[in-house]
Order: C-alpha cells, then structure tokens, then sequence
C-alpha cells in the first residue's frame, strides 16, 4: 500500500529513482537532487562551515561596536592580513622542512600557522587602535568611522605593495590531507571540513567563556554599557579596550587562515571573495544584533546557512542577494538584530 | 583627608565651576547642596577625574590627585557611586557587585564585604541573579551604593542618592549613609534635597552657579535664614 509509507521512504525511493530517466516527479525548476537527503546533508555541512567562518569574524565587528559604537571598516583587512600571513608562514614553514609540492607537512603545521597569524593579528590590531582610534576617544563617532576606512585603505594599498604581498595571486600550501574521515550517502566529510568547523566552534566557545565568565569578560560587558562608571569601578578602561581589539583581530585571523585553507588562493587587492566574505560577516553582525556577541554567532550561522539553502535550492546565481535581502529584511523588521534589543538612540 | 582648592572646570566655552574650595576630615559626611545646574555634579566627577578640571588642585591623604585616573582612583580608596546610579542594566546584581571590587584581588575579603553589602541592603540579596536594569529606583540606588562599598573606599563620593525616589525609600537611603559612615568610612555627599542632606552631614556647603555660597556645620546652615528660604522652602 504506498499510501501508508512514511514520508522519510518516499524520500528514499525518490532518491533512488535514476535521475536522467526522463519524467521527473518533480517541479522542473526544482532539480531533482533537492529531495536527496544527502543533498540536504551537504549542504548543512557547507552552511556550517561558511557560517562559523562568518562568525568568528562578525564577533570582532560586534565586540568593538559593542564597546567603542563605531563599525571598524578595517576589521575585513584584518581577515585578509590574516589570510596572507598564514600563506607566507605556512610556505616558509614548508620550505624549511624541505618539503616536496604536495606533500602534507606534519600535523603541527596548521596550528603553528594559526597561532601565529592569530598573535601577529592581535598586535597589528592593538597598534591600529592605539594609532588611529584611541585619539579619537572624545572625538564624534563619525570622526572615527571616517578614520576607520582610512585605516582600511591604508591596509589594502600597503598589501599591494611589490615588497609586502604584491598584486599576484598566490596559494597557501596544502597544510591538511584530502582524507574523507566520514562519508554518508554521497557526502564526504573531510578532515578540512572538521577542522574548519571545529576550530571555529573552540574560538568561539573560549570567547563566550571569556566574556560571560571571567572577570575581564565582566569589565568588557561593563565598558560596552557605560564607559564612565565602568572607570569609576576601577577598570582601566582604556585596557579593556585594546584587549577587545587584540581579541576581534585575532579572531579575524583565524577566519582568514581557516578561508585560505578552504578557498586556497589569495590576491591582493583583496578580489571579491574576500571583499564580500568581510562584508556579509558584518552582514551577519547587524542581522544577529550588533553589539552582541551571541548575536554575532547566531547572526554568522544563520546567513551562512541562508547562503547555501538558497544557492543549493533557489537559484546558485543569487546567492550574494539572499544574504544583502535578509539584512534589509531585519532592518526594517528588527533594526536592533535578530538578538538584539531595540534601543532609542540618546540624545 | 580630600582638599578641594579653586578648582575650576570648564564645558567648551561654559564655566562651570569658578574657582570652589572645599575639604572633608576623616569620618565626616559633608554634604554639596544646591540647585539645578550649580555644579555639584560637576565638582564630584572633576575630583574623581571623569571631567578635567582646568584649574586649581584636588589633594587626597596628601598627594596630589588632580589628574590621577578614575580608575586609578578607586586603587586609592576612593568610590564614586555617580548621578543616576549608573548600574550595569545589563548585568546581574551579583555581577554588579562583584564589578565594585574590580580593583581587588582578596578573595575572601571580597566576598566578606559582599556579605555584608546584602546585610545592609536585604533587598539586594534576594535579587542577587536578576539583571540589575529590572531592579526599582530605590533598589538601583542601593545596588549602586552597595557596589561601591566593594571597593572597601575609605571615601565615598556619593552623587544624589534620593533623586527619583519616593519619601520612604529616601529616609532608608539616608539611614544607610549615617550607618556607612558610622561604620568608618567618610562621606562626600552631593544632594539637592537640601532637608535630608543637612540632616546627616556634620557639614554642608552651598553651591550657587560654580561657587562656593556658604559654608559651616550643618545644623548652623539649617537654621539660618537664607538657607530655610532658598532650599528647605520655610519662610
């Protein structure tokens, strides 16, 4: 009796129907393939990916939005920077071990790699507030959004230059082997996949650790709310906040090395992959709720997984507009973000 | 203890303080009245450092602290709990507290000297795991002076402590800050409840527009004329 199947074996037996045997039971602008589950399974595994990736750097726009009330336009450079210096650290590790093109380095590499990104990312941002920010402390918002692209420009052109990453595109070695750890159905699990989403997931564990559980995280929270009395509790508050900006960078940079393991090349001018990978992480950040590092999280996932859902099952074309439509959509919804709290701006 | 001398403050071209001189002794509360816009606000957050003064000096147990830090400030025994109670809405009332003692690092003390925050506002005890932004007027202020008692001060700035409370909550506050006080620590008190700050101050100075009106022992300035008339509203 076909009636009395249960949907997940009608799933089965469309599945396992040849595709290419003309009469599809489908809708001709569904493909088939949407009815696989391990198509469906794909791309969770892919939103999941893309999505903590735009959320370990969404975090670094939302922490210092939280604490400091400007978008640091210079936090997508940072991911770029941190893209290249894990490519330049991960080729000069590479060529000390005397490795062969192709040859997977040993394990240690790819940590060695990111914690060095990471900590070089950290100083860079620390010297980026101390600089061009911390002058502006009293200074209008505007004065410091302005100076923010500034810093953004100044990173991207200096990028260009022929002594420091040039204009060519270039290729991170290949730091992990193409190994499938776990296949189901057609799907591979990669062992990039799993360090992608898995380095992603401890960054930002530690983080909500950090923040909602350790006596710094209480002074952060504290100087996002209120500056003033914050220093009146006896926080240097100028140290929170360079703490928040070494923090955000160096997450970005783990974001930069975790795309440049997964995409591979890098050019500089950053081209638009990059661009746009900045971008819909701050995307992700007004949709989450600015200002809140949950938000950012939930925001990251969320957009990376509308990305893929529409690209895999809508139309792949537009999958730069479902992120930019579900922005416009929380704005004028839920202008504070998806996590966030409506506030009224005070005058 | 604290020695205020001309100091004066500047917002932009607005002066707001002309030139007050001022001093607290070890175990006093002085109070700071006046009106609207006097600048007793002003004078609290230029001794705690919030604003710049752009003359004259603050001296705290003798050392100069006129351009000290806020939060080096609290390092030196001084709390500042400010205008608006200035809670962390989006905290816990526990956290709150506990951010009071941020410069601190006793651990048990700490948590000895919270003990006895919650003894001397009960109210606080059971709402330790609310966050502070759903407490009412009266429990925010007594969060904010709780909180700032963590830091163990050994001067208190306190900036309007009954402003937006009902009569009843405002003689409990009064009644802490007499207990506070007798408990060691010294008191600067701004009010613009001119009856209950003479009340509990064994000092008081008037402020008009920046400078310093009058000064004298509390009782004294109750009773006299021009105080009865302009601020408790007799005569």
């Amino acid at each position: 009796m076909p009636g009395d199947s249960s949907p997940r074996e009608e799933l089965a037996k469309l599945s396992a129907r040849p595709v290419s045997k003309g009469h599809s039971p489908c809708p001709r602008f569904l493909p088939t393939p949407a009815y696989r589950v391990d198509t469906l399974l794909q791309t969770l595994k892919d939103g999941l990916t893309i999505g903590s990736l735009y959320a370990l750097i969404a975090l670094g726009y939302t922490m210092v939005y939280g604490i400091l009330k400007f978008i640091n336009f210079a936090h997508s450079d940072i991911v770029v920077l941190g893209g290249w210096l894990s490519l330049i650290t991960a080729t000069a590790i590479v060529e000390k071990l005397g490795l062969t093109p192709g040859q997977i380095p040993p394990w240690w590499v790819g940590p060695l790699v990111l914690l060095i990104a990471m900590v070089a990312c950290g100083i860079i941002g620390f010297t980026i507030e101390r600089l061009a920010y911390k002058p502006l402390r009293r200074a209008p918002r505007l004065n410091v959004l302005i100076t923010a692209i500034g810093v953004s420009l100044f990173l991207q052109n200096t990028g260009q230059l022929q002594f420091v990453f040039g204009t060519r595109p270039r290729a991170i070695p290949q730091l992990l082997s193409d190994q499938t750890l776990l296949q189901i159905g057609n799907v591979h699990i990669r062992l990039l996949d799993l360090v992608v989403i898995g380095t992603a997931v401890v960054l930002m564990v530690g983080l909500e650790w950090l923040v909602f559980h350790t006596k710094l995280g209480r002074a952060m929270r504290a100087v996002s709310f209120d500056v003033r009395t914050a220093g009146l509790m006896g926080i240097p508050v100028d140290r929170v906040i360079s703490i928040t900006f070494v923090i955000g960078s160096s997450l970005a940079a783990a974001g930069g090395f975790l795309w440049a393991l997964s995409f591979t090349s890098i050019k500089q001018p950053a081209d638009t992959s990059w661009v746009l990978l900045g971008l819909k992480a701050f995307v992700a950040a007004v949709v989450g709720g600015i200002g809140n590092v949950r938000g950012a999280m939930f925001g990251g996932l969320a957009i990376g997984m509308l990305e893929v859902f529409g690209q895999q099952y809508i139309n792949p074309a537009l999958k730069d507009v479902y992120v930019f439509a579900a922005l416009i959509v929380v704005l004028l919804v839920k202008p504070g973000g998806i996590l966030g709290k409506a506030t009224v701006e005070k005058v | 203890m604290l020695n205020v001398s001309n100091l004066q403050v500047s917002y932009g071209a607005i002066r707001a303080l002309h030139g007050i001189s001022l001093n607290v002794e070890k175990g006093e509360i002085v109070t700071l009245i006046g009106c609207n816009g006097a600048g007793k606000t002003t004078t609290l957050r230029a001794i705690s450092g919030l604003v710049r003064s752009s003359g004259g000096s603050v001296s705290y147990e003798g050392s100069d602290i006129t351009r000290v830090r806020p939060h080096e400030l609290v390092r030196m025994g001084i709390a500042h709990s400010p205008e608006g109670r200035g809670v962390f809405a989006n905290l816990t009332v526990e956290e709150n507290l506990e951010l009071g003692a941020y410069a601190r690092s006793d651990h048990a003390a700490i948590a000895q000297d919270k003990e006895k925050g919650l003894t001397l506002f009960p109210r606080l005890r059971e709402r330790l795991r609310q966050q502070a932004g759903t407490l009412s007027g009266g429990e925010q202020q007594m969060l904010a002076m709780a909180r700032a008692l963590m830091a163990r001060p050994r001067m208190l700035l306190l900036d309007e402590p009954s402003l937006g409370l009902a009569p009843q909550v405002v003689s409990t506050i009064f009644q802490i800050i007499r207990e506070i006080n007798a408990a060691g620590t010294t008191i600067l008190l701004v009010e613009q409840n001119a009856h209950m700050a003479l009340k509990v101050a064994h000092r008081a100075y008037v402020l008009e527009t920046g400078e310093i009106a009058m000064e004298g022992p509390a009782q004294e300035l109750a009773a006299s004329d021009e105080v009865r008339k302009a601020y408790l509203g007799v005569g």
